[in-house]
């Protein structure tokens, strides 16, 4: 029974009938790396917030060194030692690292803090994982991978038998990535689990021993990495139903509408000389690694970052976009990637979140606001969009994710766009909901919009876009037709200005 | 030092420019002083430093108070009432037995020390119960303290009308409670006039260090900060949120009751609107001094800078025989630029 330092058995989750995990499993042996594989939605996080006791589940059951457990919240599983570092993370970016380290449990000589003993257990700890750092800098001093290091130095000094890292690398330069597996080899050396969640390949395979694959909440399997290739990896994960998951393309891109040339902007983070067509009723994808430029580049195109240099051409006629409000005047619309921070309003209800964009047109004779017809719109884009919802009086926070998302892209056709710039648009979205967001793009572009569309998920670019646009390192890397590419043709354009890049930025 | 002079000598344009960003409060201060220095040279003088280290004294003690709050991303809206809660509670107890409007007529006279006591026991009361509502109800300080104040407005005039004097300024102190504002602990002459160390800076210089020591050396102080700075990270490191937020009252509380005790002795008496709108000079203070609002950030030497700031100002624009009115504007814009200038500092350009 010992087998396995930890071990979830039978998982199952439902939120408001839907069955977001389904009977799943893992089982992490001491001294490995456990990768944890699946789609967005594909509930890997429900599962992780599930044996941190954030969500309590309804029917499965929890081991840790064949005792069965229960977390009642994340200190709980901390102090049993189980932690996980988070992609956004917790810190009190103010203080020193041993204060941040220790916090909560300050060692003390008699009144006082022992600084002494504290920062000689921070240089212990750091020289056990190999961290070259001073435990008195500020944390506010420190890069992303060097605020993760200590987080996972944190973790260790709770004596961790397991230790969850949840996309590590989405912030880090090549070289970060080297230090972080270091660490981790350390800690697997030292008999600690650790589950990797992650969507990069390439670091699966460098650092994993086993990979376990969730799909759509259904477990679909644990394998040992030596009998897994990227190619089995991705089957597992998408499944053979790929061909269903997009509605067919019907839209035909015409003339070119738009014209990009040598974008390049004023501040970090940089995007340098980009140029580029957008047809009339394209959907136009932007691909490229987390810190590629993609939605720097869109939020340029919007006049939300300061232009160094650049022009862009409408029908040949070169217009100005240097604010947001100009953008919108020349009938530009951008749907934001963290819909929670830069969309919602989330107190206010649906009408209001639908008209705010275009509040101006709804002023009657003396300037006062149009009630009804801001009603009615709103009425015509829950049709229209088939939005759920008992009606256009509710707080859009009670709405699931994918209605959010139709009310916000209704928000920005009440604005009467031609050119569409979506970010990221079913992120966090189920994935019966997705369907409807890509009928909703392609029909859009059918109508004459065009549309960029930057996502991270490479099977919608290649389900929905005419064309992929590959962002490096704040350059395009290239633009190829979408039915005769291939993720491998991606992936190399994405990595082109990688490999000088991270020297000439230190 | 050669290092010192070696970076000064390389560095580049933008690097001179946040430099001057980042001290820019200091020196527009300067910029002051020197300038009254010029009007009137007398400004450079033994006397006139006495004088603003005294002037500063009570006012330093308030400000460390409503620091910590701050620190919590907190403000202290009623620290005035606070002051004035203290203030009629200690010279109420202190009066001279030859006083004719005596508060309490039959009081013998009491231990110079004890009615601090009663001040701040009546100040921790209720400085408490704010921290108690702010963390238990997760009520914005600013409004739980709006509140507290109306309340201590309140609480002051009932306890003022009890006296047996009637409603009159509590005067005629105890002149042992008189010689604590206006003694001083070594005397020499100096300039024609007598100098010293006075009581009142002795008093301010040992708060503000047993303040350094409580906030750097404590387990309190850490756990005040790693509040301030993230309340969520704190909690899942099992800091106890709380208790930390109401200590932090507390402790203010304290320092309120102390600094009325002091202000009612220097003025040498009090009524009902004894420390009304000291809430703004010690939150400008603070602020000045860098303690930040948006909290986790703030340093005893910064309260400190902050409050001789002020004081200089306010004292040297006098000096020169500027009129009280143009004092108001400089000071309300050395508050704005002070803060516009620290969020500068994290600024980020898109």
């Amino acid at each position: 029974m010992h087998d396995y330092l930890l071990g979830i058995e039978s998982l199952s989750k439902s939120f408001s009938g839907i069955k977001v995990l389904d009977n799943v499993h893992l089982q992490v042996r001491s001294g490995t790396v456990h990768s944890l594989m699946g789609e967005n939605g594909a509930g890997k996080s429900t599962m992780m917030k599930c044996l941190f006791g954030i969500y309590r589940q309804d029917s499965g059951r929890f081991f840790l060194e064949g005792e069965e457990f229960n977390f009642i919240d994340p200190k709980h599983a901390l102090e049993n030692g189980v932690s996980m570092v988070h992609q956004e993370l917790n810190q009190v970016t103010q203080r020193t690292i041993s204060d941040n380290i220790w916090l909560g449990r300050y060692p003390r000589k008699g009144f006082f803090v022992d600084e002494k003993a504290m920062y000689r257990a921070s240089r212990e700890l750091f020289a056990r994982l190999g961290i070259h750092l001073d435990p008195n800098l500020k944390l506010d001093a420190l890069s992303v991978s060097q605020r993760q290091m200590v987080e996972i130095a944190k973790a260790v000094s709770y004596e961790a038998k397991i230790i969850v890292l949840d996309e590590p690398t989405s912030s880090l330069t090549d070289n970060e990535v080297r230090m972080l597996f270091d660490i981790i080899r350390v800690l697997r050396s030292h008999g600690v689990g650790i589950i990797y969640i992650s969507h990069k390949m390439d670091e699966i395979f460098e650092v994993s021993d086993e990979v376990t694959v969730l799909r759509d909440g259904q477990y679909i399997g644990t394998e040992a990495i030596e009998n897994l290739d990227m190619e089995r990896i991705v089957n597992m994960m998408v499944g053979r139903d790929l061909g269903h998951r997009f509605p067919p393309r019907t839209n035909v891109p015409g003339e070119i509408h738009m014209k990009v040339s040598k974008i390049t902007t004023k501040y970090s983070p940089i995007i340098r000389d980009v140029s580029f067509e957008l047809r009339r009723g394209e959907i136009l994808g932007i691909s490229g690694l987390v810190g590629a430029g993609r939605t720097e580049l869109v939020e340029s195109l919007f006049g939300a970052r300061t232009l160094e240099s650049g022009e862009i051409y409408i029908d040949g006629r070169k217009i100005n976009n240097s604010t947001a409000q100009k953008s919108i005047g020349n009938r530009f619309a951008l749907l934001t990637e963290e819909r929670r921070s830069t969309g919602l309003y989330p107190v206010a209800d649906i009408t209001f979140n639908s008209t705010i964009a275009n509040v101006k047109s709804y002023r009657g004779a003396i300037g006062l606001l149009d009630d009804k017809s801001m009603t009615r719109d709103t009425e015509t884009q829950i049709d229209n969009m088939r939005i759920k919802t008992p009606s256009y009086k509710e707080q859009i926070r009670d709405l699931s994710g994918g209605n959010q998302q139709k009310v916000i892209i209704g928000r920005w056709l009440l604005t009467d766009p031609d050119i569409l710039l979506l970010d990221e648009p079913t992120r966090g979205i189920d994935v019966g909901a997705k369907f409807e967001i890509y009928q909703l793009i392609i029909n859009l572009a059918r109508e004459g919009k065009s549309v960029i569309m930057v996502s991270s998920e490479m099977p919608e670019l290649i389900g929905i876009t005419n064309r992929i646009m590959v962002m490096s390192n704040g350059r395009m890397a290239g633009i190829v037709e979408t039915e005769k590419t291939n993720q491998t043709e991606i992936f190399n354009l994405a990595m082109k200005y990688l490999i000088n890049s991270t020297e000439a930025e230190i | 030092m050669a290092k010192f002079a070696h970076k000064l000598r390389t560095m580049t344009g933008r690097q001179w420019m946040d430099l001057l960003v980042q001290n820019a409060i200091y020196l527009v201060i300067l910029a002051i002083i020197l300038t009254i220095i010029i009007l009137d040279p007398r400004f450079l003088s033994l006397r006139v430093l006495e004088n603003i280290l005294t002037q500063s004294s009570v006012r330093l003690i308030l400000a460390l108070g409503v620091a910590g709050i701050i620190i919590l991303q907190g403000t202290d809206l009623s620290l005035g009432r606070m002051v004035g809660l203290a203030a009629v509670i200690s010279a109420s107890l202190l009066q001279r037995q030859d006083y004719a409007g005596r508060f309490y007529p039959n009081l013998e006279t009491v231990p110079v020390l004890l009615p601090m006591l009663a001040a701040i026991f009546g100040t921790v009361l209720f400085s408490a119960i704010s921290g108690w509502v702010v963390a238990q109800f997760k009520i914005h300080p600013f409004l739980a303290t709006l509140g507290m104040m109306t309340v201590l407005y309140g609480v002051i005039q009932i306890y003022f009308d009890m006296g047996a004097g009637g409603a009159q300024p509590i005067g005629g102190h105890d002149r042992f409670y008189t010689a604590i504002s206006t003694g001083r602990l070594v005397e020499f002459s100096a300039g024609g006039t007598r100098v010293g160390i006075p009581y009142l800076v002795l008093i301010a210089a040992t708060v503000s260090l047993v303040i350094w020591v409580i906030w750097n050396k404590t387990v309190f102080g850490k756990n005040m900060y790693a509040v301030g700075g993230n309340p969520d990270a704190a909690k899942v490191s099992g800091v106890n949120v709380m208790g930390t937020t109401i200590m932090v009252y507390v402790m203010a509380g304290i320092l309120y009751g102390i600094g009325g005790y002091l202000e009612a002795a220097r003025i040498g008496s009090a009524n009902p609107s004894t420390g009304f709108g000291y809430e703004l000079d010690a939150i400008a203070a603070c602020v000045v001094g860098g303690i930040s609002f948006s909290g986790g950030i703030g340093k005893v030497s910064g309260a400190i800078a902050g409050v001789l700031m002020f004081t200089i100002i306010s004292y040297g624009m006098t000096f020169v025989g500027l009129e009280q009115y143009y004092q108001y504007i400089i000071k309300g814009v050395i508050i704005v630029v002070a803060v516009a200038l620290d969020t500068k500092k994290y600024l980020r350009r898109v």
